[in-house]
Protein backbone atom coordinates (compact mmCIF):
# COMPACT_ATOMS: atom_id res chain seq x y z
CA UNK A 1 0.00 0.00 0.00
CA UNK A 2 1.40 3.36 -0.97
CA UNK A 3 0.73 6.07 1.55
CA UNK A 4 0.58 8.84 -0.65
CA UNK A 5 -2.96 7.23 -2.01
CA UNK A 6 -4.76 7.59 1.70
CA UNK A 7 -2.80 10.82 2.68
CA UNK A 8 -5.00 13.51 3.45
CA UNK A 9 -4.80 17.07 2.27
CA UNK A 10 -7.18 19.67 4.22
CA UNK A 11 -9.18 21.52 1.25
CA UNK A 12 -10.85 24.34 2.24
CA UNK A 13 -12.72 26.47 0.01
CA UNK A 14 -10.86 27.97 -3.07
CA UNK A 15 -8.90 24.77 -2.49
CA UNK A 16 -11.87 22.56 -2.83
CA UNK A 17 -12.65 24.16 -6.52
CA UNK A 18 -8.80 23.10 -7.28
CA UNK A 19 -9.16 19.31 -6.25
CA UNK A 20 -12.80 19.16 -8.47
CA UNK A 21 -11.11 20.74 -11.10
CA UNK A 22 -7.82 18.87 -11.05
CA UNK A 23 -10.34 15.69 -10.85
CA UNK A 24 -11.77 16.76 -14.25
CA UNK A 25 -9.26 18.07 -15.53
CA UNK A 26 -6.83 14.21 -15.13
CA UNK A 27 -10.04 12.35 -15.95
CA UNK A 28 -10.09 14.16 -19.24
CA UNK A 29 -6.49 12.83 -20.03
CA UNK A 30 -6.99 9.64 -18.07
CA UNK A 31 -7.04 7.15 -21.08
CA UNK A 32 -3.60 8.34 -22.50
CA UNK A 33 -0.04 6.92 -20.78
CA UNK A 34 2.24 9.90 -20.03
CA UNK A 35 -0.64 12.53 -19.73
CA UNK A 36 0.81 14.05 -16.82
CA UNK A 37 2.45 16.92 -19.15
CA UNK A 38 -0.54 17.87 -20.24
CA UNK A 39 -2.74 17.84 -16.74
CA UNK A 40 -0.13 19.98 -15.31
CA UNK A 41 -0.51 22.10 -18.77
CA UNK A 42 -4.09 22.41 -18.64
CA UNK A 43 -4.05 23.38 -14.91
CA UNK A 44 -1.04 25.94 -15.56
CA UNK A 45 -3.68 27.37 -18.38
CA UNK A 46 -6.39 27.28 -16.15
CA UNK A 47 -5.12 29.08 -12.70
CA UNK A 48 -2.00 30.96 -14.42
CA UNK A 49 0.42 28.70 -12.05
CA UNK A 50 0.82 25.87 -10.40
CA UNK A 51 0.02 25.62 -6.89
CA UNK A 52 1.12 22.95 -3.77
CA UNK A 53 -2.75 22.13 -3.67
CA UNK A 54 -3.21 21.55 -6.87
CA UNK A 55 0.04 19.27 -7.71
CA UNK A 56 -0.94 17.71 -4.18
CA UNK A 57 -4.65 16.82 -6.06
CA UNK A 58 -2.85 15.61 -8.92
CA UNK A 59 -0.63 13.20 -6.72
CA UNK A 60 -4.00 11.88 -5.19
CA UNK A 61 -6.19 11.99 -8.31
CA UNK A 62 -3.53 10.14 -10.78
CA UNK A 63 -2.17 8.04 -8.46
CA UNK A 64 1.14 8.96 -9.00
CA UNK A 65 3.59 10.05 -6.28
CA UNK A 66 4.11 13.51 -5.35
CA UNK A 67 7.31 13.37 -5.99
CA UNK A 68 7.56 12.55 -9.57
CA UNK A 69 5.08 15.22 -10.74
CA UNK A 70 7.06 17.88 -8.31
CA UNK A 71 10.10 16.75 -10.57
CA UNK A 72 8.53 17.63 -13.94
CA UNK A 73 6.87 20.53 -12.89
CA UNK A 74 10.20 22.22 -11.79
CA UNK A 75 11.66 20.71 -14.59
CA UNK A 76 9.92 22.73 -17.79
CA UNK A 77 10.30 26.23 -18.07
CA UNK A 78 7.15 26.22 -18.95
CA UNK A 79 5.37 25.65 -15.39
CA UNK A 80 5.53 28.24 -12.66
CA UNK A 81 4.66 27.35 -9.12
CA UNK A 82 4.40 30.63 -8.13
CA UNK A 83 1.46 33.01 -8.83
CA UNK A 84 2.15 34.77 -11.92
CA UNK A 85 1.00 38.20 -13.37
CA UNK A 86 -1.94 39.05 -15.50
CA UNK A 87 1.10 40.63 -17.66
CA UNK A 88 3.34 37.99 -19.11
CA UNK A 89 7.05 39.87 -20.11
CA UNK A 90 9.53 37.29 -21.69
CA UNK A 91 12.91 38.73 -23.08
CA UNK A 92 14.85 36.96 -25.54
CA UNK A 93 18.31 36.82 -23.75
CA UNK A 94 19.59 34.22 -26.56
CA UNK A 95 23.15 35.14 -28.36
CA UNK A 96 21.73 36.94 -31.32
CA UNK A 97 19.77 39.07 -29.05
CA UNK A 98 22.32 38.98 -26.62
CA UNK A 99 24.33 40.76 -29.25
CA UNK A 100 21.91 43.23 -30.50
CA UNK A 101 21.67 44.42 -26.58
CA UNK A 102 19.47 42.42 -25.37
CA UNK A 103 20.85 42.73 -21.71
CA UNK A 104 20.28 46.74 -22.08
CA UNK A 105 16.99 45.98 -22.57
CA UNK A 106 16.32 43.41 -19.87
CA UNK A 107 18.23 46.09 -17.23
CA UNK A 108 15.49 48.58 -18.89
CA UNK A 109 12.69 46.46 -18.31
CA UNK A 110 13.38 45.27 -14.44
CA UNK A 111 14.09 49.04 -14.07
CA UNK A 112 10.68 49.66 -15.33
CA UNK A 113 8.93 46.72 -13.61
CA UNK A 114 10.96 46.82 -10.56
CA UNK A 115 11.31 42.96 -10.60
CA UNK A 116 14.36 40.62 -11.14
CA UNK A 117 13.67 38.42 -14.24
CA UNK A 118 11.55 35.42 -13.16
CA UNK A 119 9.91 37.62 -10.62
CA UNK A 120 6.40 39.04 -10.28
CA UNK A 121 5.04 42.14 -9.31
CA UNK A 122 3.16 42.90 -6.02
CA UNK A 123 0.29 43.91 -7.80
CA UNK A 124 0.53 40.87 -9.57
CA UNK A 125 0.14 42.86 -12.92
CA UNK A 126 3.68 41.85 -14.24
CA UNK A 127 5.86 38.75 -14.78
CA UNK A 128 8.92 38.96 -16.53
CA UNK A 129 11.57 36.17 -17.44
CA UNK A 130 14.01 35.73 -19.90
CA UNK A 131 13.94 32.80 -22.87
CA UNK A 132 17.02 31.96 -25.22
CA UNK A 133 16.27 32.12 -28.30
CA UNK A 134 12.26 32.57 -29.50
CA UNK A 135 13.64 31.41 -33.24
CA UNK A 136 13.19 35.28 -34.64
CA UNK A 137 16.66 35.92 -33.91
CA UNK A 138 17.37 38.02 -37.17
CA UNK A 139 14.70 40.46 -35.81
CA UNK A 140 16.15 40.89 -32.40
CA UNK A 141 16.37 42.05 -29.86
CA UNK A 142 13.34 40.69 -29.05
CA UNK A 143 10.23 40.62 -26.21
CA UNK A 144 7.35 39.45 -26.44
CA UNK A 145 4.50 40.56 -24.20
CA UNK A 146 1.05 38.21 -23.47
CA UNK A 147 2.31 36.03 -26.50
CA UNK A 148 2.66 39.22 -29.12
CA UNK A 149 6.20 39.68 -30.33
CA UNK A 150 7.75 43.37 -30.51
CA UNK A 151 11.24 43.32 -32.57
CA UNK A 152 13.78 45.29 -32.79
CA UNK A 153 13.62 46.34 -28.76
CA UNK A 154 15.74 49.00 -27.89
CA UNK A 155 16.01 50.82 -24.38
CA UNK A 156 13.78 53.29 -25.61
CA UNK A 157 11.10 50.56 -26.89
CA UNK A 158 10.75 49.28 -23.63
CA UNK A 159 8.63 51.97 -21.73
CA UNK A 160 5.90 52.04 -25.03
CA UNK A 161 5.45 47.91 -25.12
CA UNK A 162 4.70 47.88 -20.83
CA UNK A 163 2.26 51.39 -21.49
CA UNK A 164 0.72 49.39 -24.86
CA UNK A 165 0.46 46.00 -22.25
CA UNK A 166 -1.13 48.14 -19.76
CA UNK A 167 -3.35 50.00 -22.39
CA UNK A 168 -4.50 46.23 -23.95
CA UNK A 169 -2.69 45.45 -26.81
CA UNK A 170 -5.62 44.00 -28.98
CA UNK A 171 -7.97 47.27 -28.69
CA UNK A 172 -4.24 48.70 -29.58
CA UNK A 173 -3.57 47.32 -32.54
CA UNK A 174 -7.33 47.17 -34.06
CA UNK A 175 -7.16 50.87 -33.98
CA UNK A 176 -4.00 51.51 -35.70
CA UNK A 177 -3.59 48.41 -38.02
CA UNK A 178 -4.40 49.82 -41.55
CA UNK A 179 -5.74 46.47 -42.60
CA UNK A 180 -8.09 46.54 -40.27
CA UNK A 181 -11.67 48.21 -40.31
CA UNK A 182 -15.11 47.71 -39.63
CA UNK A 183 -18.17 46.40 -42.00
CA UNK A 184 -21.28 47.75 -41.85
CA UNK A 185 -23.11 44.30 -43.09
CA UNK A 186 -26.60 43.33 -43.90
CA UNK A 187 -28.15 39.93 -44.85
CA UNK A 188 -28.05 39.72 -48.69
CA UNK A 189 -31.80 38.17 -48.65
CA UNK A 190 -34.00 40.26 -46.58
CA UNK A 191 -31.37 43.01 -46.15
CA UNK A 192 -31.65 43.54 -42.25
CA UNK A 193 -28.88 44.78 -40.22
CA UNK A 194 -27.02 42.13 -38.59
CA UNK A 195 -24.91 44.40 -35.97
CA UNK A 196 -25.88 43.68 -32.79
CA UNK A 197 -25.20 46.44 -30.55
CA UNK A 198 -25.72 44.14 -27.18
CA UNK A 199 -22.48 41.91 -27.90
CA UNK A 200 -19.04 43.37 -28.43
CA UNK A 201 -16.31 41.53 -30.11
CA UNK A 202 -13.42 43.21 -30.91
CA UNK A 203 -14.69 46.25 -29.02
CA UNK A 204 -17.44 46.83 -30.90
CA UNK A 205 -20.92 46.06 -32.00
CA UNK A 206 -21.08 42.10 -33.75
CA UNK A 207 -22.41 40.33 -36.51
CA UNK A 208 -24.66 38.28 -35.16
CA UNK A 209 -25.80 34.95 -36.88
CA UNK A 210 -27.42 31.79 -35.81
CA UNK A 211 -25.08 28.78 -36.33
CA UNK A 212 -25.87 24.96 -37.44
CA UNK A 213 -23.26 22.44 -36.73
CA UNK A 214 -23.29 18.88 -36.07
CA UNK A 215 -26.48 19.13 -34.87
CA UNK A 216 -25.80 21.49 -32.35
CA UNK A 217 -27.08 25.21 -33.20
CA UNK A 218 -26.67 28.38 -31.22
CA UNK A 219 -25.43 32.01 -31.44
CA UNK A 220 -22.51 33.04 -33.02
CA UNK A 221 -21.25 36.42 -32.72
CA UNK A 222 -18.48 37.57 -35.55
CA UNK A 223 -15.79 40.84 -35.36
CA UNK A 224 -17.37 43.30 -37.84
CA UNK A 225 -13.23 44.24 -37.97
CA UNK A 226 -12.53 43.00 -41.44
CA UNK A 227 -9.49 41.37 -40.73
CA UNK A 228 -10.16 39.92 -37.64
CA UNK A 229 -11.15 36.64 -36.91
CA UNK A 230 -12.05 36.49 -33.37
CA UNK A 231 -15.45 35.34 -32.51
CA UNK A 232 -18.03 34.79 -29.90
CA UNK A 233 -20.85 32.49 -29.62
CA UNK A 234 -22.44 30.45 -26.73
CA UNK A 235 -22.05 26.74 -28.45
CA UNK A 236 -19.21 24.81 -28.70
CA UNK A 237 -18.85 23.74 -32.44
CA UNK A 238 -16.12 21.56 -32.99
CA UNK A 239 -12.88 23.05 -34.82
CA UNK A 240 -12.83 21.91 -38.40
CA UNK A 241 -17.16 21.37 -38.28
CA UNK A 242 -18.91 22.96 -41.48
CA UNK A 243 -21.91 25.64 -39.86
CA UNK A 244 -24.73 26.50 -41.98
CA UNK A 245 -24.89 30.36 -40.72
CA UNK A 246 -29.23 31.78 -41.01
CA UNK A 247 -30.23 35.11 -40.57
CA UNK A 248 -31.69 36.06 -37.42
CA UNK A 249 -34.42 38.12 -39.18
CA UNK A 250 -35.32 35.74 -41.98
CA UNK A 251 -33.87 32.36 -41.07
CA UNK A 252 -32.65 32.18 -44.80
CA UNK A 253 -29.98 29.51 -44.63
CA UNK A 254 -26.77 32.33 -46.09
CA UNK A 255 -24.37 29.65 -47.56
CA UNK A 256 -23.56 31.09 -50.89
CA UNK A 257 -21.94 29.16 -54.33
CA UNK A 258 -19.05 29.94 -54.13
CA UNK A 259 -16.32 27.08 -52.30
CA UNK A 260 -13.51 28.08 -50.20
CA UNK A 261 -10.08 28.45 -52.01
CA UNK A 262 -8.40 26.72 -48.77
CA UNK A 263 -10.70 24.17 -47.74
CA UNK A 264 -13.39 23.90 -49.93
CA UNK A 265 -16.25 24.38 -47.45
CA UNK A 266 -19.19 26.92 -48.89
CA UNK A 267 -18.52 30.59 -48.45
CA UNK A 268 -21.04 32.54 -47.00
CA UNK A 269 -21.23 35.92 -48.76
CA UNK A 270 -22.67 38.79 -46.25
CA UNK A 271 -23.98 42.32 -48.17
CA UNK A 272 -22.08 45.54 -47.16
CA UNK A 273 -24.37 48.20 -46.21
CA UNK A 274 -23.85 50.83 -49.80
CA UNK A 275 -22.73 47.56 -51.69
CA UNK A 276 -20.06 45.02 -52.04
CA UNK A 277 -20.01 41.46 -50.87
CA UNK A 278 -17.61 40.28 -48.01
CA UNK A 279 -17.27 36.54 -47.74
CA UNK A 280 -16.07 34.00 -45.34
CA UNK A 281 -15.33 30.68 -45.17
CA UNK A 282 -18.11 28.41 -43.14
CA UNK A 283 -15.24 25.82 -41.62
CA UNK A 284 -14.57 26.47 -37.97
CA UNK A 285 -11.13 27.83 -37.93
CA UNK A 286 -10.87 28.39 -41.16
CA UNK A 287 -9.65 31.99 -41.69
CA UNK A 288 -9.95 32.35 -45.29
CA UNK A 289 -12.20 35.39 -46.67
CA UNK A 290 -12.69 38.08 -49.02
CA UNK A 291 -14.12 41.41 -49.63
CA UNK A 292 -15.73 42.58 -53.24
CA UNK A 293 -16.45 45.80 -52.92
CA UNK A 294 -18.44 46.70 -56.48
CA UNK A 295 -15.74 49.00 -57.97
CA UNK A 296 -18.04 50.31 -60.62
CA UNK A 297 -20.77 52.00 -58.55
CA UNK A 298 -19.02 55.36 -57.04
CA UNK A 299 -21.41 54.89 -53.39
CA UNK A 300 -19.28 51.75 -52.76
CA UNK A 301 -16.27 52.90 -50.81
CA UNK A 302 -18.66 55.24 -48.28
CA UNK A 303 -20.46 51.79 -47.28
CA UNK A 304 -16.98 51.45 -45.02
CA UNK A 305 -16.49 53.73 -41.63
CA UNK A 306 -13.29 55.80 -41.39
CA UNK A 307 -10.79 53.80 -39.70
CA UNK A 308 -10.80 55.81 -36.52
CA UNK A 309 -7.30 56.31 -35.59
CA UNK A 310 -5.21 58.10 -32.68
CA UNK A 311 -7.89 57.95 -30.27
CA UNK A 312 -6.46 55.66 -28.37
CA UNK A 313 -3.92 58.02 -26.33
CA UNK B 1 23.56 -16.26 -25.39
CA UNK B 2 25.45 -13.81 -26.67
CA UNK B 3 29.37 -13.80 -26.99
CA UNK B 4 31.58 -10.98 -26.75
CA UNK B 5 35.16 -10.30 -26.52
CA UNK B 6 36.10 -8.13 -23.71
CA UNK B 7 40.11 -7.52 -23.33
CA UNK B 8 40.53 -9.77 -26.13
CA UNK B 9 38.53 -12.57 -24.02
CA UNK B 10 35.57 -14.04 -25.32
CA UNK B 11 32.65 -14.50 -22.77
CA UNK B 12 29.46 -15.76 -23.23
CA UNK B 13 26.63 -14.08 -21.19
CA UNK B 14 22.86 -14.48 -20.95
CA UNK B 15 20.95 -11.68 -23.53
CA UNK B 16 20.12 -8.64 -21.03
CA UNK B 17 23.82 -8.56 -19.31
CA UNK B 18 25.42 -5.30 -19.18
CA UNK B 19 28.67 -5.08 -20.50
CA UNK B 20 29.41 -4.03 -16.76
CA UNK B 21 28.26 -7.23 -15.78
CA UNK B 22 29.98 -9.18 -18.71
CA UNK B 23 33.40 -7.60 -17.56
CA UNK B 24 32.81 -8.47 -14.07
CA UNK B 25 32.15 -11.80 -14.54
CA UNK B 26 35.73 -12.30 -16.41
CA UNK B 27 37.46 -10.43 -13.31
CA UNK B 28 38.20 -6.98 -15.00
CA UNK B 29 37.83 -4.66 -12.48
CA UNK B 30 35.93 -1.41 -13.66
CA UNK B 31 35.07 1.35 -11.24
CA UNK B 32 31.55 2.70 -10.38
CA UNK B 33 29.54 5.33 -8.50
CA UNK B 34 26.27 6.01 -9.31
CA UNK B 35 25.30 2.16 -10.03
CA UNK B 36 24.59 -0.38 -7.21
CA UNK B 37 23.53 -3.92 -7.42
CA UNK B 38 19.52 -3.87 -6.81
CA UNK B 39 18.86 -0.48 -8.18
CA UNK B 40 17.95 -0.01 -11.67
CA UNK B 41 20.95 1.28 -13.96
CA UNK B 42 21.23 4.95 -14.15
CA UNK B 43 24.12 6.03 -16.09
CA UNK B 44 25.08 9.46 -14.65
CA UNK B 45 28.87 9.75 -12.77
CA UNK B 46 30.45 7.56 -16.53
CA UNK B 47 32.82 6.53 -14.28
CA UNK B 48 32.18 2.94 -15.94
CA UNK B 49 33.55 4.40 -18.90
CA UNK B 50 34.81 1.77 -21.44
CA UNK B 51 35.97 1.39 -25.37
CA UNK B 52 33.79 -0.38 -27.79
CA UNK B 53 34.41 -1.07 -31.51
CA UNK B 54 38.00 -0.86 -33.51
CA UNK B 55 39.44 2.70 -34.00
CA UNK B 56 38.88 4.30 -35.72
CA UNK B 57 35.19 4.07 -35.25
CA UNK B 58 35.63 3.55 -31.42
CA UNK B 59 33.63 5.05 -29.15
CA UNK B 60 33.40 5.32 -25.22
CA UNK B 61 29.79 3.98 -23.67
CA UNK B 62 28.91 3.89 -20.10
CA UNK B 63 29.36 0.16 -19.17
CA UNK B 64 26.40 -0.39 -16.40
CA UNK B 65 24.09 1.00 -19.20
CA UNK B 66 25.12 -0.09 -22.11
CA UNK B 67 23.75 -4.02 -22.86
CA UNK B 68 25.91 -6.92 -24.50
CA UNK B 69 25.74 -7.47 -27.91
CA UNK B 70 27.22 -10.49 -30.03
CA UNK B 71 30.23 -9.66 -31.52
CA UNK B 72 31.33 -6.58 -29.17
CA UNK B 73 34.54 -5.76 -28.91
CA UNK B 74 35.35 -4.12 -25.36
CA UNK B 75 37.96 -2.52 -23.72
CA UNK B 76 38.01 -1.74 -20.10
CA UNK B 77 41.57 0.04 -19.50
CA UNK B 78 42.88 1.35 -23.05
CA UNK B 79 44.44 4.79 -22.68
CA UNK B 80 41.17 6.63 -23.84
CA UNK B 81 38.97 4.86 -20.80
CA UNK B 82 41.80 5.67 -18.32
CA UNK B 83 41.96 9.17 -19.25
CA UNK B 84 38.34 9.93 -19.75
CA UNK B 85 38.22 7.91 -16.30
CA UNK B 86 40.66 10.29 -14.90
CA UNK B 87 38.60 13.54 -16.43
CA UNK B 88 35.46 12.22 -14.22
CA UNK B 89 37.35 11.89 -10.81
CA UNK B 90 38.68 15.16 -11.25
CA UNK B 91 35.36 16.52 -12.31
CA UNK B 92 33.77 14.55 -9.22
CA UNK B 93 36.51 16.10 -6.81
CA UNK B 94 35.77 19.81 -7.90
CA UNK B 95 32.30 18.93 -7.21
CA UNK B 96 32.09 17.28 -4.35
CA UNK B 97 35.83 17.11 -2.38
CA UNK B 98 34.75 16.16 1.27
CA UNK B 99 33.07 12.51 0.05
CA UNK B 100 35.30 9.66 1.04
CA UNK B 101 33.91 7.58 -1.72
CA UNK B 102 35.34 10.05 -4.27
CA UNK B 103 38.93 10.81 -2.68
CA UNK B 104 39.25 6.89 -2.75
CA UNK B 105 38.88 6.65 -6.11
CA UNK B 106 40.77 9.62 -6.62
CA UNK B 107 43.54 7.66 -5.06
CA UNK B 108 43.11 4.30 -6.59
CA UNK B 109 43.22 5.89 -9.66
CA UNK B 110 45.87 8.20 -9.19
CA UNK B 111 44.31 11.76 -9.39
CA UNK B 112 46.11 13.98 -7.22
CA UNK B 113 44.93 17.32 -8.00
CA UNK B 114 41.71 18.95 -10.01
CA UNK B 115 41.41 21.21 -12.75
CA UNK B 116 38.89 23.28 -12.24
CA UNK B 117 37.11 25.70 -9.94
CA UNK B 118 36.85 24.36 -6.85
CA UNK B 119 33.21 23.90 -5.25
CA UNK B 120 31.92 21.85 -2.13
CA UNK B 121 28.59 20.42 -3.36
CA UNK B 122 26.35 18.68 -0.75
CA UNK B 123 25.24 16.21 -3.89
CA UNK B 124 27.06 14.62 -7.12
CA UNK B 125 23.34 14.13 -7.98
CA UNK B 126 24.08 10.15 -8.69
CA UNK B 127 20.38 9.34 -7.97
CA UNK B 128 21.22 6.61 -6.06
CA UNK B 129 19.68 8.13 -3.28
CA UNK B 130 16.21 8.06 -4.63
CA UNK B 131 16.28 4.69 -6.58
CA UNK B 132 17.12 3.01 -3.51
CA UNK B 133 13.86 4.97 -1.43
CA UNK B 134 11.59 4.02 -4.61
CA UNK B 135 13.18 0.83 -5.83
CA UNK B 136 14.09 -0.78 -2.26
CA UNK B 137 11.94 1.16 0.54
CA UNK B 138 8.71 1.53 -1.69
CA UNK B 139 8.38 4.95 0.22
CA UNK B 140 9.09 7.27 -3.01
CA UNK B 141 10.09 10.58 -0.63
CA UNK B 142 12.45 12.04 -2.79
CA UNK B 143 13.35 12.98 -5.83
CA UNK B 144 15.15 15.52 -8.35
CA UNK B 145 13.70 18.95 -8.85
CA UNK B 146 14.81 21.50 -11.26
CA UNK B 147 17.09 20.98 -14.13
CA UNK B 148 20.44 22.37 -15.22
CA UNK B 149 22.58 23.81 -12.63
CA UNK B 150 19.52 24.18 -10.02
CA UNK B 151 19.00 20.36 -10.57
CA UNK B 152 18.95 19.27 -6.83
CA UNK B 153 17.41 16.72 -5.18
CA UNK B 154 14.92 16.47 -1.98
CA UNK B 155 11.56 16.10 -1.50
CA UNK B 156 8.92 18.15 -2.76
CA UNK B 157 8.36 21.61 -1.68
CA UNK B 158 11.23 20.96 0.73
CA UNK B 159 8.49 19.92 3.02
CA UNK B 160 8.66 17.16 5.58
CA UNK B 161 7.83 14.20 3.61
CA UNK B 162 4.48 12.58 4.96
CA UNK B 163 5.89 9.30 3.14
CA UNK B 164 9.38 9.13 4.42
CA UNK B 165 9.39 5.59 6.65
CA UNK B 166 13.01 6.95 8.27
CA UNK B 167 14.47 4.25 7.26
CA UNK B 168 17.92 5.96 6.30
CA UNK B 169 18.48 4.05 3.37
CA UNK B 170 19.08 7.34 1.67
CA UNK B 171 22.17 8.17 3.55
CA UNK B 172 23.58 4.87 3.82
CA UNK B 173 23.89 4.55 -0.21
CA UNK B 174 25.08 8.22 -0.79
CA UNK B 175 28.18 8.60 -1.34
CA UNK B 176 28.72 12.31 -0.73
CA UNK B 177 27.82 11.56 2.80
CA UNK B 178 28.29 7.85 3.45
CA UNK B 179 31.19 8.24 6.42
CA UNK B 180 29.20 10.24 7.92
CA UNK B 181 30.59 13.80 9.33
CA UNK B 182 30.50 13.95 13.19
CA UNK B 183 30.47 17.63 13.13
CA UNK B 184 27.41 17.66 14.97
CA UNK B 185 28.78 16.43 17.46
CA UNK B 186 30.14 19.27 19.30
CA UNK B 187 32.46 16.88 21.46
CA UNK B 188 33.73 15.24 18.36
CA UNK B 189 34.42 18.12 16.05
CA UNK B 190 36.93 18.29 13.30
CA UNK B 191 37.35 14.69 13.67
CA UNK B 192 39.26 13.83 10.26
CA UNK B 193 37.07 11.06 9.15
CA UNK B 194 36.46 12.98 5.60
CA UNK B 195 40.49 13.10 5.73
CA UNK B 196 40.57 16.42 4.15
CA UNK B 197 43.52 18.74 4.55
CA UNK B 198 41.08 21.97 5.17
CA UNK B 199 38.01 20.17 6.31
CA UNK B 200 34.74 21.73 5.28
CA UNK B 201 33.15 21.45 8.13
CA UNK B 202 34.90 24.39 9.61
CA UNK B 203 33.52 27.14 7.62
CA UNK B 204 30.35 25.47 6.37
CA UNK B 205 28.10 25.69 9.47
CA UNK B 206 24.99 24.03 7.47
CA UNK B 207 27.24 21.25 6.73
CA UNK B 208 25.74 18.91 9.98
CA UNK B 209 22.79 17.22 8.12
CA UNK B 210 23.64 17.40 4.85
CA UNK B 211 22.29 15.57 2.44
CA UNK B 212 19.28 14.06 5.27
CA UNK B 213 15.55 14.19 4.64
CA UNK B 214 14.35 12.89 7.61
CA UNK B 215 12.99 15.13 10.72
CA UNK B 216 14.35 14.05 13.25
CA UNK B 217 17.10 11.99 11.71
CA UNK B 218 17.48 8.78 12.79
CA UNK B 219 21.51 8.58 12.53
CA UNK B 220 22.31 12.02 14.24
CA UNK B 221 19.05 12.98 16.22
CA UNK B 222 19.35 16.13 15.13
CA UNK B 223 15.90 18.46 14.80
CA UNK B 224 15.36 20.84 11.71
CA UNK B 225 13.55 23.49 12.56
S1 LIG C 1 14.93 7.61 4.96
FE1 LIG C 1 13.10 8.33 3.89
S2 LIG C 1 13.89 9.40 2.12
FE2 LIG C 1 15.57 8.10 2.87
S3 LIG C 1 15.38 6.16 1.74
FE3 LIG C 1 14.25 5.91 3.63
S4 LIG C 1 12.16 6.46 3.07
FE4 LIG C 1 13.47 7.28 1.46
S1 LIG D 1 22.11 12.91 -2.17
FE1 LIG D 1 23.84 11.49 -2.29
S2 LIG D 1 22.97 9.61 -3.13
FE2 LIG D 1 21.50 11.24 -3.51
S3 LIG D 1 22.01 11.95 -5.57
FE3 LIG D 1 23.11 13.26 -4.13
S4 LIG D 1 25.12 12.31 -3.93
FE4 LIG D 1 23.77 10.79 -4.85
S1 LIG E 1 33.43 16.83 10.85
FE1 LIG E 1 34.77 17.94 9.50
S2 LIG E 1 36.64 16.72 9.45
FE2 LIG E 1 35.00 15.38 10.24
S3 LIG E 1 34.20 14.34 8.46
FE3 LIG E 1 32.93 16.16 8.76
S4 LIG E 1 33.91 17.69 7.48
FE4 LIG E 1 35.43 16.06 7.70
S1 LIG F 1 18.44 34.91 -29.93
FE1 LIG F 1 16.61 36.03 -29.52
S2 LIG F 1 15.27 35.15 -30.95
FE2 LIG F 1 17.08 33.95 -31.28
S1 LIG G 1 28.42 3.55 -12.68
FE1 LIG G 1 27.99 3.58 -14.77
S2 LIG G 1 27.56 5.71 -15.08
FE2 LIG G 1 27.84 5.61 -12.95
Amino acid sequence: MFAYWNAKFDFIGEEDMIAEEVARVVEKHADRRGALISVLEDIQQKYGYLSRGALEAVALKSRRSLVDIYSVATFYRAFSLSPRGRHLVSACVGTACHVRGAPGVVEELKRRLGINPGATTTDREFTLETVNCLGACALGPIVVVDGRYNPNVGVAKVEPIIAKAIRGSEADDALHDERIFPLNVQCPRCGHSLLDEAHLVDGQASIRLRGNADGQSGWINLSRLYGSVHSVTDTLFPNDSITSFRCPNCDHDLAGPVHCNDCDAPMVPLGITGGGIVQFCSRRGCPSHTLDLDSGRSGATAAFNAPERGSAS
Amino acid sequence: MITLKINGLNVTVEEGTTVLEAAKFLGFPIPTLCHMEGLSPYGACRLCVVEIGESPKSRLVSSCTYPAEAGLIVRTSSARVVKARKMVIELLLATCPQSKVIQDLASEHGVRQQRFRQEHEDCILCGLCLRMCSEQMMAHAIGFRGRGEHRSLGTPFDAKSEVCRLCGGCIYVCPACQLRCTYNQPEKAICGGCGNLEPPCVDKPQFDDMMCYMTPCVACEIKKD
